[in-house]
């Protein structure tokens, strides 16, 4: 009896321990080592001291839009924090409703979490006055406009941005609405970089959204660490 | 005598078996025209359960607003709606854009049917003639 119980022991024990080994060896591993690309064109420049060449990276430039409370939103509102952006429109009838409804799954996983926010766009600043954005936001169960931006600006200012986003939009009569354009959304990391690209209306490009979240937000706290 | 009964028990199994295919791909290629035409044509903005999207795309499933307007089912699938609708007390006012012209008469009736029979719907099934009927009465049957 206590022989064979102790063998038991003995062999649970090592199991655990074993478990408990390959275990760590596995989720060891993507936590050090997965960082996010950086995604778009990207300038290698010489320096003048004949130093290692600086690699500067694709950032969004510069923006001023308003939101669907009129407030104006700028690259400022966006300082030292992550924002996922994205290109709609109110009266869209093809992709956006799905679109929309994909974004509003990455939305609740990170509404808690004030360093990540919401930016989408109207492609259709004619139609999509303040007020329709706002009666947009609200009917898709978003009240606090700081968490979620819908947003708008000149025609040409939202065209120039959405290529920087990586999202190809244009006007064309022969789609229903009126415009042609891809479902992107595009994770931005506090230097203005885009860090990922996902196809909005595919479920298992959101799911990895979800999940490359969270890296982003740990390489953002490691370097205001470093900052301070 | 054992041996020789079950050859034939094998064979009636068979039969039985295409039979029972036969049968089945005929229901299952209307069921599934349905179901394609949802998927390509509704699913974006209604979900791919009907479950529409909170107050902005109202729901298919369950939706009071297809036993109360039956008869206009059909029309609104072909040209569309606008301006602000109810559908189980909640107010939905968006757009919705008429089927591209290519769905016929029959492609119509079997997306209908898909929504009737489909995540719990247990609506009346529509017949082509009452479709065909439907739709003329808005003047937009292309009588196929």
């Amino acid at each position: 009896m206590i022989s064979s119980s102790f063998r038991h022991a003995l062999s649970v024990a090592l199991l655990t321990v074993a478990g408990a080994l390959a275990f760590s060896s596995c989720s060891d591993k993507p936590d050090t080592a997965q960082t996010l690309p950086f995604i778009g064109e990207r300038d290698v420049r010489p320096r003048a001291d004949g130093g290692p060449a600086d690699t500067i990276f694709a950032a969004i430039p510069s923006f001023t839009l308003t939101n669907q409370d009129g407030q104006t939103i700028t690259n400022q509102t966006f300082a030292g924090k992550v924002y996922v952006a994205d290109f709609f429109f109110a009266t869209c009838p093809s992709i956006c409703p799905k679109m929309q409804s994909e974004l509003l799954r990455v939305y609740e996983q990170f509404k808690g979490n004030p360093q990540v926010s919401f930016l989408s766009h109207t492609i259709d600043p004619a139609h999509d006055s303040i007020p329709v954005l706002r009666d947009y936001a609200q009917r898709l169960g978003i009240q606090d406009a700081s968490r979620w931006h819908f947003a708008t600006a000149p025609h040409d200012t939202i065209f120039s941005l959405a290529s920087r986003y990586m999202t190809a939009a244009q006007k064309d009569s022969g789609v229903p609405g009126g415009y042609a354009h891809s479902g992107t959304f595009a994770l931005i990391d506090s230097d203005r970089h885009i860090r990922g690209v996902y196809d909005g209306m595919v479920k298992e490009e959101v799911d990895r959204l979800i999940k490359e979240l969270p890296i982003l937000l740990q390489e953002e706290a490691a370097k205001q660490k470093k900052a301070q | 005598m054992k041996p020789l009964k079950q050859p034939v028990w094998y064979l009636r199994g068979l039969a039985l078996l295409g039979v029972a295919v036969s049968v089945g791909s005929c229901f299952s290629n209307r069921q599934n025209e349905g179901a394609t035409l949802y998927a390509s044509h509704c699913s974006n903005c209604h979900g791919a359960q009907g479950e529409g999207l909170k107050r902005l795309i109202p729901p298919l499933a369950g939706a009071d607003y297809l036993t109360k307007n039956r008869n206009g089912l059909a029309c609104l699938v072909r040209k569309g709606l606008q301006g602000p609708l109810i559908v189980n007390g909640v107010d939905y006012n968006q757009v919705m854009p008429a089927a591209d012209s290519h769905l016929t008469d029959s492609q119509i009736t079997n997306i209908l049917n898909f929504v009737q029979t489909s995540w719990g719907n247990q609506g009346e099934i529509f017949t082509i003639r009452e479709v065909t009927e439907q739709l003329r009465a808005c003047g937009a049957s292309d009588g196929q």
